[in-house]
């Protein structure tokens, strides 16, 4: 166990430096020059060659990126090149409203789509079944922008139940994590549908019925607490799914998290702040994926960590 | 000042997703229009202002875009200012000013007991420090080339000198400033926020924080920020102007789509929406009595224009660059964004000293461009090739180029890149073919005619990562261009305006440019802000002068 998550941990370490890099490389080639960005439009070329010396600019690629993996070692993300703040800061003021946009969503996604499973599984074959699959794999196709606006046009501009988009309160929060959450309720249910019915083959719960005891308890008692250990050690996985809508749903949303940052940086092209938001997403998944893995096995004992 | 309104796919998708949205009705009444109140101003209240993009920085000696750039109006104040709602120059930090006979030196007075906002009184030493400060290349001042007329610039800019030779404290109340020639433009200069006056002590505190951190002299002072989401202002009780500003506190709030912001707006939630009103919704807010009524429109210092290279064929060719000023139907344009702007014949804007009401330009006649093309040697037209913001509207406004152009057999390739790529593409050695300006120049930084020459059309914008992207070089205007600005006493600035004239009218001649229109911009506001339109429409203020606007029935 121990040996396997230091192997995991060095791997992450890998995958994470590995991320830095191509992301380096990549902003590195984009035709956008810093140092005249920030010399703005009335710069003579002697200015622009004054603060591309200072920032460094013009030494090779290795140089830089090794200048930029050290300041990471010591937790410094650089400054950005347009706002003239420290990207740590930006980027941690802006955590809070991310993470809890998340928290929103897995809570949305693992009320809808574990309910909308166990329904369908209990209903298999029915109409109820293929429309709660139906329902389930639109959930899953609509792009969240669409689905995101909808709820806003819905649900706040022409019945008023929610705010406009913004920050601050619970209801501030409700639409933004129900868009992001119906993707991956989507996903829940399907998972809990396969997995409850594998659940209520088995011989235990024939056994658990042939001796009398309600559907009811069955179902709640017995196959339930099994069927759902696997899926939820999915939430792991799900960090990735989130921070690819994040983006999307923060800037619908007008909220205040990292998604919102990484938008407005992309179109600015503030390089700095472009690259912590990507290193800091790349954290969030590797871990996430790290935490599925090692959860599993205390799910599932039949899973052995090697 | 990059102009980026209205950002992104995102928001190009939600209009057209709630663009068939009816406008809701706003809740409270209109009476207040008729009220005395309305017409007097009010002091107290507090209003919420909406951007969707967090604002960069307000540090004077940083901050360059459009919307920091009035923040930091109200926050700091220079040695000169505009009438609030003109493009007037006068007096703000300095009493009153003298001009020495040959231009070169300008004494300024400065006001008695001006405080900043930690409470010390503002000197003369804060002036030179100031300007020292803004010129350093330490700094990193995207506005230090502003200042290169001053004696001892390029000491200063090369590192090889902390101060600046010609600015010098005679008393605490007197700066003297040596320029190394005459600058009719240095009055402006002065008054731009790359000019405006810091306290060293807090600059020091601070250090690189300082744009987070600002202390002025200004009308507002900042309460809290909180990063990416809000910023507070509240009123400046020590302000040197009496009487101003009106409002209490300001909110500016961050992250906000301008659709959100038009819909928050209509509720009553917010007062003024900082990015205007989003284009896929400007009919039906101008379609509706109600809403018009908010709605306040003002010139611009703006013109959108199509670049040609000069330098490379078939653009070398003055014909070709002609027949393309005739081709182009101007009016259609206009309509593809709902006839927010005006017509251009020539580069400058209407609001500029030394436009020219008369001059009429190329008239649309794609006949005789297609005759004009042909005389100069391509009967069959040509390939070549357009770059474009990529943010709507502008691909629109190329389509349209592209179609017009086709009339006249010039077949047109549209590159559609961001921002910050067809700036380098255009300042680029070699530079590219065609490109629209739209989204990206040329807002002037000052009300002069001679900022919308030298960087643009003049031979030291034509250098590589300047802004001259049709390469034009006219050795011969740029003599008369000097000449015109040597002219500095006040009362010959009608024949400097008249040499102005005259430059602009030999640009046209050789036709780098097909001057297209002036954007006008249009501001929303809540039926409870007051005060004149020309408060909600000034040229330098954009969205709005914070300092003069106030709120009617204050409880």
């Amino acid at each position: 166990m121990i040996g396997y998550l230091v192997r995991r941990l060095l791997q992450s370490i890998l995958i994470l430096i590995g991320v830095s890099i191509v992301t380096y490389a990549l902003l590195y080639v984009l035709p956008a020059d810093p140092a005249r960005q920030i010399a703005g439009r009335s710069a003579t070329a002697e200015t622009v060659a004054n603060i591309r010396e200072q920032l460094g600019l013009n030494d090779p690629f290795i140089v830089q990126y090794w200048r930029y993996f050290l300041g990471l070692l010591h937790g410094d993300f650089g400054r950005s090149y347009l706002q003239r703040t420290e990207v740590a800061d930006l980027v941690a003021a802006r955590l809070p409203a991310t993470l809890l946009l998340m928290l929103g969503a897995i809570v949305c996604e693992l009320a809808m789509g574990l309910t909308m499973g166990l329904v369908a599984a209990l209903r298999r074959g029915t109409n109820t079944d293929q429309g709660l699959m139906v329902v389930s794999f639109v959930g899953v196709s609509a792009p969240q922008f669409v689905t995101g606006l909808l709820l806003l046009y819905v649900f706040a501009v022409r019945l008023g139940w929610f705010p406009i988009g913004g920050y601050g309160t619970f209801s501030h929060l409700v639409l933004p994590s129900l868009t992001l959450g119906v993707l991956g309720a989507g996903w829940y249910s399907r998972m809990m549908r396969s997995s409850m019915i594998d659940v209520l083959r088995q011989d235990y719960i024939r056994t658990a019925r042939a001796k009398g005891l309600k559907r009811f308890v069955v179902v709640f008692r017995h196959a339930l607490p099994n069927a759902i250990l696997p899926v939820i050690a999915m939430i792991g996985i799900d960090i990735g799914l989130f921070m690819s809508g994040i983006v999307v749903v923060e800037s619908v949303f007008g909220w205040p998290g990292i998604g919102q940052l990484a938008w407005q940086a992309i179109q600015r092209v503030d390089i700095p702040i472009i690259m912590g938001v990507t290193l800091v997403s790349a954290i969030a998944i590797v871990l996430g994926n790290l935490l599925a893995d090692v959860v599993a096995p205390f799910i599932d004992p039949r899973i052995k960590l090697r | 000042m990059k102009k980026a309104f209205y950002a992104g796919v995102a928001t190009l998708a939600i209009g057209i997703a709630l663009g068939a949205m009816p406008a809701k009705a706003q809740s409270s009444g209109d009476k207040g229009a008729t009220d005395a109140s309305a017409t007097k101003a009010q002091d107290g209240g507090a209003i919420t202002v909406t951007f969707n993009n967090d604002v960069a920085t307000l540090d004077p000696a940083i901050g360059y875009d459009w919307q920091n750039w009035s923040m930091i109006k109200s926050l700091f104040d220079g040695l000169m200012g505009y009438k609030a709602g003109t493009t007037e120059l006068e007096p703000d930090l300095a009493e009153s000013y003298t001009v020495s006979d040959d231009g070169k030196t300008y004494t300024f007075k400065l006001r008695d007991g001006v405080k900043f906002h930690n409470g010390r009184t503002m000197t003369a030493d804060d002036v030179q420090y100031s300007l020292d400060r803004v010129v350093d290349p330490k700094t990193k001042s995207p506005g230090a080339g502003f200042f290169s007329s001053i004696a001892g610039y390029q000491d200063v800019a090369d590192g090889k000198a902390e101060h600046l030779k010609g600015v010098k404290v005679v008393d605490p109340h007197t700066v003297e400033i040596d320029l190394d020639e005459p600058d009719a433009a240095f009055l402006h200069k002065m008054a731009l926020n790359f000019a405006f006056v810091v306290p060293k002590e807090a600059v020091e505190k601070y250090g690189d924080d300082f744009g987070k951190n600002p202390v002025g002299t200004g009308a507002f002072k900042m309460k809290n920020w909180s990063l990416g989401q809000q910023l507070v202002f509240v009123k400046n009780d020590d302000y040197f102007r009496k009487g101003l500003p009106h409002l209490d506190q300001i909110t500016f709030q961050f992250g906000q789509e301008p659709i959100v912001a038009l819909l928050r707006l209509q509720r009553g939630e917010v007062d003024i929406a900082g990015d205007g009103i989003p284009p896929a919704k400007f009919l039906e807010v101008m379609n509706d009595p109600k809403q018009k009524k908010e709605v306040v429109s003002g010139d611009q210092l703006q013109t959108g224009y199509i670049t040609m290279n000069t330098t490379e064929k078939p653009f070398d060719d003055v014909k070709v660059r002609k027949a393309v000023n005739m081709a182009i139907n101007k009016r259609r344009i206009i309509q593809i964004i709902n006839g927010r702007a005006t017509p251009a014949s020539q580069p400058l804007p209407p609001l500029m000293p030394a436009y020219d009401k008369s001059y009429e330009g190329y008239k649309y006649d794609p006949e005789a461009a297609k005759k004009m093309l042909a005389d100069a040697g391509h009967p069959d037209g040509f390939e070549t090739q357009l770059y474009v913001y990529n943010t709507d509207p502008q691909p629109r406004i190329a389509q349209a180029i592209q179609q017009d152009l086709s009339k006249i057999g010039i077949k047109v390739d549209i590159k559609s890149l961001a921002q910050a790529n067809v700036i380098s593409a255009g300042g680029s050695k070699d530079g590219v073919p065609m490109i629209w300006s739209g989204g990206m120049a040329w807002i002037a930084d000052y009300p002069d005619p001679s900022n919308f020459y030298w960087p643009i059309l003049g031979c030291s914008g034509a250098a590589e990562g300047g802004w001259n992207w049709a390469k034009y070089c006219n050795e011969d205007l740029d003599a008369e261009a000097a000449k015109a600005d040597a002219i500095v006493a006040p009362g010959k600035q009608q024949q400097r305006y008249d040499m102005w004239k005259d430059v602009y009218h030999k640009v046209m001649d050789d036709a780098p440019w097909v001057p297209v229109f002036h954007e006008k911009r249009y501001t929303i506001k809540s039926d409870r802000m007051g005060g004149p339109d020309k408060f909600y429409a000034d040229p330098i203020n954009i969205p709005v002068n914070y300092d003069h606007v106030w709120v009617k029935n204050v409880q």
